[in-house]
C-alpha cells in the first residue's frame, strides 16, 4: 500500500518532467528552424502570415504590460488591505470580509473577461481619450482585481502570523496601529508578503481567458496601453482554436511560446524563493 | 534660570503632543484609506455581479437548458456545454481526490525525511504555481498526440485533474496534521497496522478537510477555460456524448469518455467573441449559471470549514 502511496506523490514530479519535456521537445524542432536569437530579437510576430516572422517580443510586452498593471493595481490595494484587515478591521468584520475576498478568488476568469470587454471597457472609453474597444489598459486592471484575493489572503496570512508579543511591543512603546504596522508587522511579514507578490506576478502572468476576450488577438509591439495587443497566453489560445496540423511550424510555436512563458514563471519563483530565505524571520 | 527651564520643558511637551498627534492623524487616515479601499473591492464585485445578472437573468429559461448552440442566438442554448462539463468534472473528481488524498497521506504520514521527499514537496509547491495554459500544451502534446487519446471528455478530465492535484494534496495534509496524535495511538494501541490505522481513523477523521479542498479544487476546474481549449475541444457541439447509463446490460458504458465535448466556460468565451449583441446575452447567461455553480461550491466548502472550526473549538 504504500508503494501505490509513494507512486502517487511521485505523480507530481512525473508531471513537472512531462511539461519540460514537452515544451522543451517541441520548442526545440521550432528553434531548429528558427535561430533563438531572431526569436527573442525580431519585432514581428506573424506565424500564420504568407511571410511569416517570428519574434516573440510583441506577444512578450503585451504579457508585460497587462501584468505590470495587475500589479500597479493589486500590490499597493492588496498590501493597503492586507494591513487593515490584520491590524485594524474587528475580527467580526475580518471573518465577513475574508470569505467575501474567497468567493473573488471563485469566479471564472472567463466571466472576469466578459466584464472587462463588455462593461468596463465602454465605461473607461468615456473619461480615457483613444481608448480602442480592444485594449491593455482595462484587462490589465482587471487583472489585478482578480489578483487582489491572492495577495490579500497570503499577506494577511503571514502578518497574522507576527508573533502578538511583538505587536503589544509596539504598543507598549506607544506606537500607534500605523506604526506598528510600518515598523513591526510588515517588516517582521516581510518574507511572506513577497511571496504574495510574486504569487500574483506569476498568476498575472500566467492568465490567460481575461485577455484573450478583452486584449485582442493581434500581435502588436506597443508602448501604448490604450491600443489592444495579444500576450503569450492569447495567442496559444487563438491558435488552439483553429486547427494545427500536428508537427507544422505554427503548431510548434505555441510551445515555443509557452516555454517562453514558463521561463519567466519560473524565473519569479526562483527570485520569491530567495527573496523569501533573504527576508526569512524565525520566531 | 529657573523660568528658562519652565519654558524649554513646555517647549518639549508642545513638540511630543504634536509628534503624538500627527501619529494618531496618520492612524486615523489610514484607518480611512483601508476602508476605502476595502469599498472599492467589494464595489468592483458587485459591479461584476450586478452586470452580469442584469444582461444575463432575462434569458435563462428551460429551453436555454435543453437546446444546442444554433447559428440563431434566441435558438441557442447550453445542452451539449452543461452536459459536457459535468462529464469532465466527473473524471476530475475521480481522478484528483483519489491520487490526491494518497499523495497528501504519503508525504504527511509514510515519507521518510530524505532528499526524495524535499523534491516532491518542492514540486508540489512549484505545480501550483504553473499557468492553467502550459497544462493544456502538456495535454496536447502528451495525451493528445503521443499517448493518442484525442480531443475527448477524458483528456480533459485528466488535465484538470493535474491541475488540482496540488489543491487536494494541500488540504489533505493539513486535515491530517491536524489531527490530534492521541487518535493514532490509540489505533496502534488496539493493535492496528498503519494502513488499518490510515483508513479506518486517519481518513475518516481527514474528511471533512479533504472535502473542503476538494471542493474548492473542482470549483476551480469548473471554470477554467485555456486548459480545455488548447487540447482543442470543440466550440460547437449539436450532440450530446453517449450517455453513461443505458437500459441494457452491464448498464454502464464508457463510450463517454472518448466523446468530443464542449464545456460552458468555451461556450461562453466563443459567445462573447461573436460581435452580435443577442449572442452577449447568451454569454451573460451562461456565465451566471457557471458563477452560481462555482460560488454555490465555495459556498458549501467555506461552510465545512466553519463547521468544522466550531467542532475543533467545542
Amino acid at each position: 500500500m504504500s508503494v501505490l502511496l509513494f507512486l502517487a506523490a511521485a505523480l507530481s514530479v512525473v508531471v513537472t518532467t512531462s511539461i519540460v519535456y514537452i515544451l522543451v521537445s517541441e520548442s526545440w524542432s521550432f528553434f531548429a528552424t528558427i535561430p533563438l536569437w531572431t526569436f527573442l530579437t525580431d519585432t514581428q510576430w506573424t506565424p500564420v502570415f504568407a511571410e511569416p516572422r517570428y519574434g516573440i517580443l510583441p506577444l512578450l510586452t503585451a504579457t508585460l504590460w497587462s501584468a505590470g498593471i495587475a500589479l500597479v493595481i493589486a500590490i499597493p490595494l492588496g498590501t493597503i488591505l492586507a494591513v487593515y484587515l490584520s491590524e485594524y478591521a474587528r475580527p467580526a468584520v475580518r471573518e465577513t470580509i475574508k470569505p467575501m475576498l474567497e468567493l473573488l478568488v471563485a469566479v471564472p476568469t472567463v466571466v472576469y473577461g466578459y466584464f472587462a470587454l463588455l462593461f468596463l471597457t465602454p465605461l473607461f472609453k468615456q473619461f480615457v481619450p483613444g481608448l480602442a474597444g480592444f485594449n491593455l489598459l482595462v484587462p490589465g486592471i482587471v487583472l489585478g482585481i482578480m489578483t487582489l484575493p491572492y495577495i490579500v489572503s497570503i499577506s494577511e496570512d503571514a502578518m497574522r502570523a507576527v508573533p502578538g508579543a511583538l505587536r503589544e511591543g509596539a504598543y507598549a512603546l506607544g506606537m500607534t496601529r500605523f506604526q506598528t504596522a510600518m515598523r513591526v508587522i510588515i517588516p517582521g511579514a516581510f518574507s511572506g508578503i513577497t511571496a504574495a507578490y510574486v504569487l500574483g506576478m506569476s498568476r498575472a502572468v500566467g492568465e490567460t481567458m481575461i485577455l484573450a476576450i478583452a486584449a485582442g488577438q493581434n500581435p502588436n509591439l506597443t508602448s501604448d496601453p490604450r491600443e489592444g495587443a495579444a500576450t503569450i497566453t492569447a495567442y496559444i489560445v487563438q491558435m488552439s482554436m483553429g486547427d494545427l496540423p500536428h508537427g507544422s511550424l505554427a503548431y510548434q510555436t505555441i510551445f515555443a511560446a509557452g516555454l517562453t512563458l514558463f521561463v519567466m514563471t519560473l524565473v519569479f519563483n526562483i527570485i520569491g524563493f530567495f527573496l523569501r530565505r533573504r527576508f526569512r524571520e524565525v520566531y | 534660570m529657573a523660568a528658562q527651564n519652565i519654558a524649554d520643558v513646555k517647549g518639549r511637551t508642545e513638540e511630543l503632543a504634536s509628534v503624538v498627534s500627527a501619529a494618531r492623524r496618520k492612524d486615523y487616515i489610514f484607518a480611512i484609506i483601508g476602508v476605502l479601499v476595502l469599498i472599492i473591492s467589494m464595489g468592483m464585485l458587485v459591479a461584476l455581479l450586478y452586470d452580469l445578472f442584469v444582461d444575463g437573468i432575462p434569458r435563462l429559461s428551460w429551453d436555454f437548458l435543453t437546446s444546442f448552440p444554433s447559428r440563431r442566438p434566441a435558438n441557442a442554448g447550453i445542452l451539449s456545454a452543461w452536459v459536457g462539463t459535468s462529464l469532465v468534472m466527473l473524471v476530475t473528481a475521480c481522478l484528483a481526490i483519489p491520487v490526491g488524498v494518497m499523495a497528501g497521506l504519503y508525504l504527511e504520514e509514510y515519507a521518510p525525511k530524505n532528499w526524495l521527499t524535499d523534491i516532491i514537496e518542492i514540486n508540489v509547491s512549484n505545480l501550483a504555481g504553473v499557468p492553467s495554459i502550459i497544462y493544456g500544451l502538456l495535454a496536447l502534446g502528451l495525451f493528445v498526440y503521443i499517448l493518442g487519446l484525442g480531443r475527448t471528455v477524458l483528456v480533459a478530465g485528466m488535465v484538470l485533474a493535474l491541475l488540482i492535484l496540488p489543491v487536494v494534496i494541500v488540504a489533505t495534509r493539513e486535515a491530517v496534521r491536524s489531527i490530534p496524535v492521541a487518535l493514532k495511538e490509540g489505533a496502534y494501541g488496539i493493535g492496528a497496522d498503519k494502513w488499518q490505522t490510515m483508513w479506518h481513523y486517519i481518513i475518516p477523521a481527514a474528511r471533512p478537510g479533504i472535502l473542503t479542498g476538494a471542493i474548492v479544487g473542482l470549483s476551480r476546474a469548473i471554470g477554467e477555460t485555456a486548459p480545455v481549449i488548447t487540447i482543442g475541444a470543440l466550440t460547437f457541439i449539436a450532440f450530446l456524448p453517449p450517455a453513461p447509463v443505458q437500459g441494457t446490460p452491464p448498464f454502464v458504458n464508457f463510450d463517454w469518455l472518448s466523446a468530443p465535448f464542449t464545456v460552458m466556460p468555451i461556450q461562453m468565451f466563443n459567445w462573447i467573441s461573436r460581435p452580435q449583441e443577442a449572442f452577449h446575452v447568451n454569454a451573460a447567461a451562461t456565465g451566471v449559471i457557471l458563477l452560481a455553480m462555482s460560488l454555490m461550491m465555495n459556498a458549501i466548502a467555506i461552510w465545512i470549514r466553519y463547521r468544522l472550526r466550531r467542532a475543533h473549538k467545542s
